[in-house]
């Protein structure tokens, strides 16, 4: 079954062009994400999808029901997390999740039984009676997530799901969007800029800038897009015959020479490595150092969009400059 | 229409929640109306303007005196309902309809946090009825402010407040005024509120409404001592109908003018299920437009 299934899908705010004839589909079963640096249109596009506004042009469907026709049928069968925290921190965790209950109408006892289950499997049980101020960041995310998988959703939307988080606690939260998946056979949509989580998480990503879908696959095939894997070589001599040597090696596809280095491009270079060495020693050069780089959605990034991902320490600094602003706010 | 019932009462109990949990809300929303009720109502004693002090009934023949008392005691009923009222408790009483005007402007105040926080648009992707959505912040609304209106008598009592209810079916009157009361007055702030998008905007505009709608209502003085242009604007502020039923039921005893009472109390009914429904009308719109 096709779980989310978008054509040429569009959304424009007066001049700004935020989602621009994107496509894709997404399969039961799947993580699926959407990468893409702030501003790139990711949420603009889980907006559209979860029913919060509507396409200007194009159509999609979740679940097999259309977004802008069958509204209703779409809410009863997604989850929504979205970027921003969205739990109330002056109830309990229980509350939390029993309030959300309450809104897709799971009966009570049933509510009751969900809510343990989904406790536990997000290991928040022993805080379920704690008000959520007194949680970490990471908690009140995980249950954030915890609320949205009270219905149990047939396909749940993260938008960022570990946003502003350190680096364990989003290692934490891949391990529980992947039991998700693993027990519950929940489809994930999922939004984020940080390459890492793409990598590690995703079946498929989609790579979007500026609106627009640049290419979607899995990331090994994405990565192995860039041409394959950079060997850097620190030798003691660098000499003509040694690089006609490397090129002749089978997957070397280029070799970069300057004064004391050598940088070749080759397919698969765990293979090649030895091969590389043994080479040079029979030229009589002497290996001081190797490293070998896999190349990294970073290089997909840039190569498709000939810009580099904007770094993660900005968007930190934004979150907590608005965190701040509503404590003022409410102050 | 369970289903419907049960989406209203999930909301509004978490708005009720965190109000029963978060003492200065309570405290802010209630500080304002009290501060009207003890320094206005207490230093300035409209009523006692019309009693004649002793000594100057001492240097009048008994004759005169009495006919004075009667002329005194006329204008005091015709203005205030009853000749013996004290200005306190009719100011008290004003007080607990102006406290709806400070708990439904925050249950208005509760949406623009929700859109702020994104707690809207998680409302928004459930599968509910967008007017549940807001029939749950009137609700809540309603509940908030009753209360906190009795809490209001509560305390005009100890300050010294003569309440005169001559049974059970007044004081429900009284609770089924303020309940009225506190639907016109949110679904109003939300109608007019509904589409702004910051809460700066939210806090600008609902402070705005506040001090005309206690100022053009008989919160403060009688109907009757305002010129004939403030009495239409008074005539069309659900405050000041609530506020009269209040007064009628509370302050009177038996001898409360029925009547009026009734008046009072259809055109309140009136205008809380016509704000109501506006309320809902306004917010689909505006909450389908997002
Ligand atoms: N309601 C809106 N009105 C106007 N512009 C918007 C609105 N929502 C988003 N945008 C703009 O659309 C673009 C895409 O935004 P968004 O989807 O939030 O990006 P992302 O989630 O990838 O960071 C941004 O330039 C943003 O400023
Ligand atoms: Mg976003």
């Amino acid at each position: 079954m096709t779980a989310v299934e978008a054509h040429n899908l569009r959304k424009v705010f007066g001049e700004l062009v935020a989602v621009d004839n994107v496509s894709f589909t997404v399969e039961e079963g799947e993580i699926f994400g959407f990468l893409g640096p702030n501003g790139a249109g990711k949420t603009t596009t889980i907006n559209m999808l979860t029913t919060l506004i509507k396409p200007t042009a194009g159509s999609a469907r979740v679940w097999g029901y259309d977004i802008v026709d069958e509204p209703e049928k779409v809410r009863e069968v997604i989850g929504l997390s979205p970027q921003e925290l969205t739990v109330d921190d002056e109830l309990t965790g229980y509350e939390n999740m029993m309030l959300h209950a309450a809104l897709y109408h799971v009966p009570r006892d049933e509510a009751r039984r969900r809510v343990k289950e989904i406790l536990e499997l997000l290991e928040l049980e022993r805080f379920a009676n704690k008000k959520v101020e007194s949680y970490s960041g990471g908690m009140k995310k995980r249950l954030e997530i915890g609320c949205s998988l009270i219905h149990y959703p047939k396909v749940l939307f993260l938008d960022e799901p570990t946003l502003g988080l350190d680096v364990q606690t989003r290692a934490a939260i891949w391990n529980y969007i992947r039991t998700l998946v693993r027990e519950k056979g929940v489809t994930i949509f999922m939004t984020t800029h940080y390459m890492d989580e793409a990598d590690n998480l995703c079946d498929r990503i989609a790579i979007i800038d500026y609106g627009r879908v640049k290419a979607i696959d899995t990331p090994s095939r994405l990565k192995s897009s860039i041409g394959g894997d950079l060997v850097e070589l620190e030798v003691s001599e660098v000499n003509g015959p040694i690089g006609e040597k490397l090129r002749t090696l089978p997957g070397v596809v280029d070799v970069v020479l300057d004064n004391e280095r050598a940088v070749v491009k080759v397919v698969r270079g765990e293979e090649v490595l030895p091969a590389m060495i043994s080479v040079l020693i029979r030229e009589g050069v002497s290996v001081r150092r190797v490293e070998m780089k896999k190349p990294s959605l970073e290089e997909v990034f840039l190569s498709l969009t000939g810009r580099k991902l904007r770094d993660e320490n900005g968007v930190k600094e934004e979150i907590a400059r608005r965190t701040i602003a509503i404590r003022r706010a409410r102050a | 229409m369970i289903a419907r019932a049960s989406e209203v009462s999930a909301i509004a109990s978490r708005e009720i929640k965190k109000w029963y949990r978060s003492p200065i809300l309570l405290f802010m929303t209630t500080i304002q109306p009290l501060l009207w009720m003890s320094l206005y109502g207490k230093a300035f004693n409209l009523t006692g303007m019309f009693r004649i002090p002793e000594d100057i009934l001492k240097q009048l023949p008994p004759e005169s005196t009495a006919r004075f008392a009667a002329i005194m005691n006329e204008i005091l009923s015709r203005f205030f309902g009853a000749s013996d009222i004290d200005f306190f408790s009719y100011i008290a009483v004003g007080m607990m309809g102006v406290i709806l005007l400070f708990t439904s402007m925050s249950s208005g105040m509760s949406i623009a946090w929700d859109r702020r926080l994104g707690v809207l648009n998680k409302l928004l992707v459930a599968p509910i009825s967008r007017s549940s959505i807001i029939l749950g912040k009137v609700i809540s609304a309603i509940i908030r402010g009753v209360t906190q209106s009795l809490l209001v008598m509560l305390i005009g009592l100890a300050l010294g407040m003569r309440l005169r209810v001559s049974g059970l079916v007044e004081l429900l009157i009284a609770v089924l005024a303020l309940a009225l009361l506190g639907a016109s007055l949110s679904s109003l702030i939300i109608s007019v509120t509904i589409r702004l998008k910051s809460w700066e905007h939210h806090i600008a505009v609902s402070n705005l409404l506040t001090l005309p709608l206690m100022f053009t209502s008989s919160a403060l003085y009688p109907v009757t001592l305002m010129p004939e242009w403030l009495r239409t604007v008074a005539a069309i502020n659900p405050l000041t109908h609530g506020i009269e039923v209040l007064r009628e039921v509370l302050l009177l005893g038996a001898s409360f003018n029925s009547q009026a009472m009734l008046w009072h109390l259809s055109i309140l009914t009136i205008f809380a299920s016509v704000a109501t429904l506006l309320g809902i009308y306004l917010s689909n719109i505006a909450l389908r437009k997002m």
